[in-house]
């Protein structure tokens, strides 16, 4: 009897997708012929709801999208509004929302660290990770009440000074999260079973990493050096010193060596941002209700799961016209029948694992 | 909630006791991570909050071997036939936590998409507010939930059926 | 004829290129904020599209845009404005190529020259009902099949029509 064409569903109801996804697996005895996401389980309409808050009443919205890393969202939005306003955000609020922006990405490669392992079967690494990423959550909820949906940073700059105590928290923080690195490399990057179930498995060249549209470290895995950070740099990012670590294959452990090597530099942002903290003001003179003359922008960051951005078109009144997000793990999904196609069907949830998706941005 | 019965025998009373103490304290969560929600229940059963010292920390993945519904995130409606059928799946006695505001009420998402409160399809035993609730929120109503679970007559519903709650 | 900043040379010899090459078809240029923004018809967007991809490099589709225009003052002809969003790779230029179709009027679907526009444009049909000729697979992305109106537009109320279940 012969096991061809067999369709297996996976989700949306899973362990390991991530959030609620929902894949139709096409697989012949085990190989994979063809992945089909079907998404919209958690599609809340949030573009809608936009179109009927005011500008700052969407800055914590933006936290539900990826929720893993609620700053860099409220990041891009705030990005987009200045720009669409005119409104010119100080040094010194440039330079916090650097630290609590890479602090975040910090957060993110931490646990998606935790889950891709977790996935795999490398269990211990969940706790680990966690535990890291806990000290940097404490720092956010001291600095501004919230652990997860942060909201720290609002249009117009930061909503709050970093004084010198937290100042030498977060140097604190950062000093422990080395160690803790090392260790889940010590039992990750030479172990025998963890480069079985990653090397060579969900392939993507550079070339067709860039025609799906891919952004973010699963690009740079691929060989690929484009960062927006060192590109089109916003928030002072031309003023720090880092490198862009990228990948020679485009497998999913050059995808796991390349946000390990973005955690190291991370860290060297942050205590640079640290260093050259210059004096004044933290946030700008924004109207309490603010109404933008007609216009339009499109404005990105290097989110850590990849180009994040907002298109923002304004009507002269407090609330947007239409605001329409362009989400990284949306763009990085459509390229997962390319990677598992020719695998075996247990490495699915590797690869997945691998592009770190999130479905709060995939579905908004 | 039960009614008091001043006739109850002795003997059940001490089962009650028991049974509801092991059930309290040996709950296995149907992990149900919808959204951010998910998230700080996953931070709840890692190493800092330890959700394993109430005896919860095997999280299972299939419903049929759940008895605690937690329903971390927001319920959209073309997920909520999904969620009442993980309901469905899941054999008695199972107890539903509504985590979030979003489990709670829709929470900040009064769109067309999104199920206003999931207990619109299940009866829900605990509502947690938050969004998200801190880690020491979920624990609180998990407690909550303890708390309720021990003040229940499981023996009632074994000796006499027809006294099962219909769910 | 659009005037760009002499300090953005890279944007200028876009325009030029895209003016000299398809003079019929840009309808309007516009440079506000830094940024480009052509509006061509409808019928040259496929040729416009593959002359800027393999002519003029730009290799990236970042976003695809829609824009119900219903409601603003000055009430235009079409309804709605799709609006292409396009980088290139390296060399960091952006340009926008804005498209303005009417209710019921099909587009041409750009996923043989921008791969990523699968899903963008199956988005775009589920958020605002526009449909896009020559799309492999053109169905609902987010919503259920048999989800009744268009979300997105203006006319769709917030909470929906009736009960969600």
């Amino acid at each position: 009897m012969a096991f061809k064409d067999i369709e297996l569903n996976m989700g949306p109801q899973h362990p390991s997708t991530h959030g609620v996804l929902r894949l139709k697996l096409t697989v012949d005895n085990e190989v994979v012929l063809k992945v089909e996401p079907v998404i919209g389980y958690l599609h809340r309409g949030m573009e809608k709801l936009w179109e009927n808050l005011t500008y700052t009443q969407i800055v914590p919205l933006t936290d539900r999208l990826d929720y893993l890393a609620a700053l860099s969202n409220n990041l891009a939005f705030a990005l987009t509004v200045e720009k669409l306003a005119g409104i010119e955000v100080p040094k010194r609020g440039q330079y916090i929302r650097i630290v609590l922006a890479e602090l975040q990405r910090l957060a993110s490669h931490l646990a998606w660290a935790g889950f891709m392992a977790n996935d795999i079967g490398a269990m211990s690494i969940l706790l680990y990770s966690f535990e890291a990423r806990e000290d940097i959550l404490d720092v956010f909820e001291e600095y501004i009440g919230a652990r997860l949906t942060v909201h720290g940073i609002r249009i117009g700059g930061v909503p709050r000074d970093l004084d010198e105590a937290l100042v030498s928290r977060i140097r604190g923080v950062l000093a422990g999260i080395p160690r803790r690195l090392k260790d889940i490399r010590a039992l990750l990057d030479e172990n025998r079973i963890w480069k079985q179930r990653t090397v060579g498995i969900g392939l993507i060249s550079a070339a067709e990493a860039l025609d799906f549209g891919l952004t973010g470290p699963a690009l740079r895995a691929s060989g690929v050096n484009w960062d927006l950070r060192k590109s089109i740099p916003y928030s002072s990012y031309d003023e720090m010193d880092f490198d862009v670590p990228l990948g020679r294959k485009g497998d999913v452990y050059d995808r796991y060596l390349v946000r390990m090597a973005e955690i190291e530099q991370s860290i060297r942002i942050v205590n640079q941002a640290l260093d050259k903290l210059p004096p004044g003001e933290f946030m700008a003179k924004v109207p309490r209700v603010l109404k933008i003359p007609p216009g339009q922008v499109f404005q990105t960051i290097e989110a850590p799961k990849g180009v994040l951005g907002f298109t923002i078109k304004s009507n002269g009144t407090d609330k947007p016209e239409r605001v329409k997000m362009k989400s990284p793990s949306f763009i990085n999904l459509q390229s997962l029948e390319h990677m598992c196609r020719g695998n075996l069907f247990s490495d699915v949830v590797g690869i997945l694992g691998s592009m770190d998706i999130v479905l709060g941005e995939i579905d908004k | 909630m039960s009614d008091p019965q001043p006739k109850h025998p002795f003997i059940l009373t001490r089962a009650d006791h028991f049974i509801t103490w092991a059930q309290k304290n040996s709950l296995w969560p149907f992990g149900s991570g919808l959204a951010c929600c998910a998230i700080e229940m996953i931070a709840t059963a890692a190493a800092r909050f330890d959700i394993a010292r109430f005896g919860m920390e095997l999280f299972r993945a299939s419903p049929r071997q759940a008895d605690l519904f937690i329903v971390a995130g927001t319920v959209t409606n073309k997920m909520a036939p999904i969620i009442r059928r993980l309901w469905e799946q899941m054999p008695d006695p199972k107890w539903a936590v509504a985590m979030g505001n979003c489990a709670v009420c829709g929470g900040p998402f009064p769109t067309y998409a999104v199920l206003q409160g999931v207990d619109k399809i299940i009866p829900v035993d605990v509502y947690i507010a938050g969004c998200p609730p801190t880690p020491q929120g979920l624990l609180h109503g998990l407690m909550t939930l303890q708390a309720k679970i021990a003040r229940s007559h499981p023996t009632k519903e074994i000796l006499n059926p027809d006294a099962r709650r219909t769910r | 004829m659009l005037d760009v900043p002499a300090d953005r040379p890279a944007l200028r010899e876009v325009h030029e290129a895209l003016t000299g090459r398809f003079p019929d078809s840009v309808r309007a240029g516009s440079f506000e904020k830094g940024e480009l923004a052509e509006t061509i018809r409808a019928e040259d967007l496929l040729p416009v599209l593959r002359f800027l991809r393999s002519e003029q490099g730009f290799n990236c589709l970042d976003d695809l845009i829609v824009l119900d225009n219903v409601r603003l003052p000055e009430a235009p002809a079409k309804r709605f404005s799709v609006l292409y969003q396009l980088y290139r790779f390296p060399g960091d230029v952006r340009v926008r190529l804005v498209v303005d179709v009417g209710e019921d009027e099909p587009l041409d679907s750009v996923v043989p020259i921008y791969r990523s526009a699968h899903w963008a444009e199956r988005e775009a049909f589920d958020m605002f009902g526009l449909r896009f000729r020559g799309h492999p697979d053109l169905r609902r992305v987010y919503l259920p099949d048999d989800f009744d109106g268009y979300p997105l537009r203006k006319d769709f109320p917030l909470e929906g029509k009736g009960d969600g279940l």
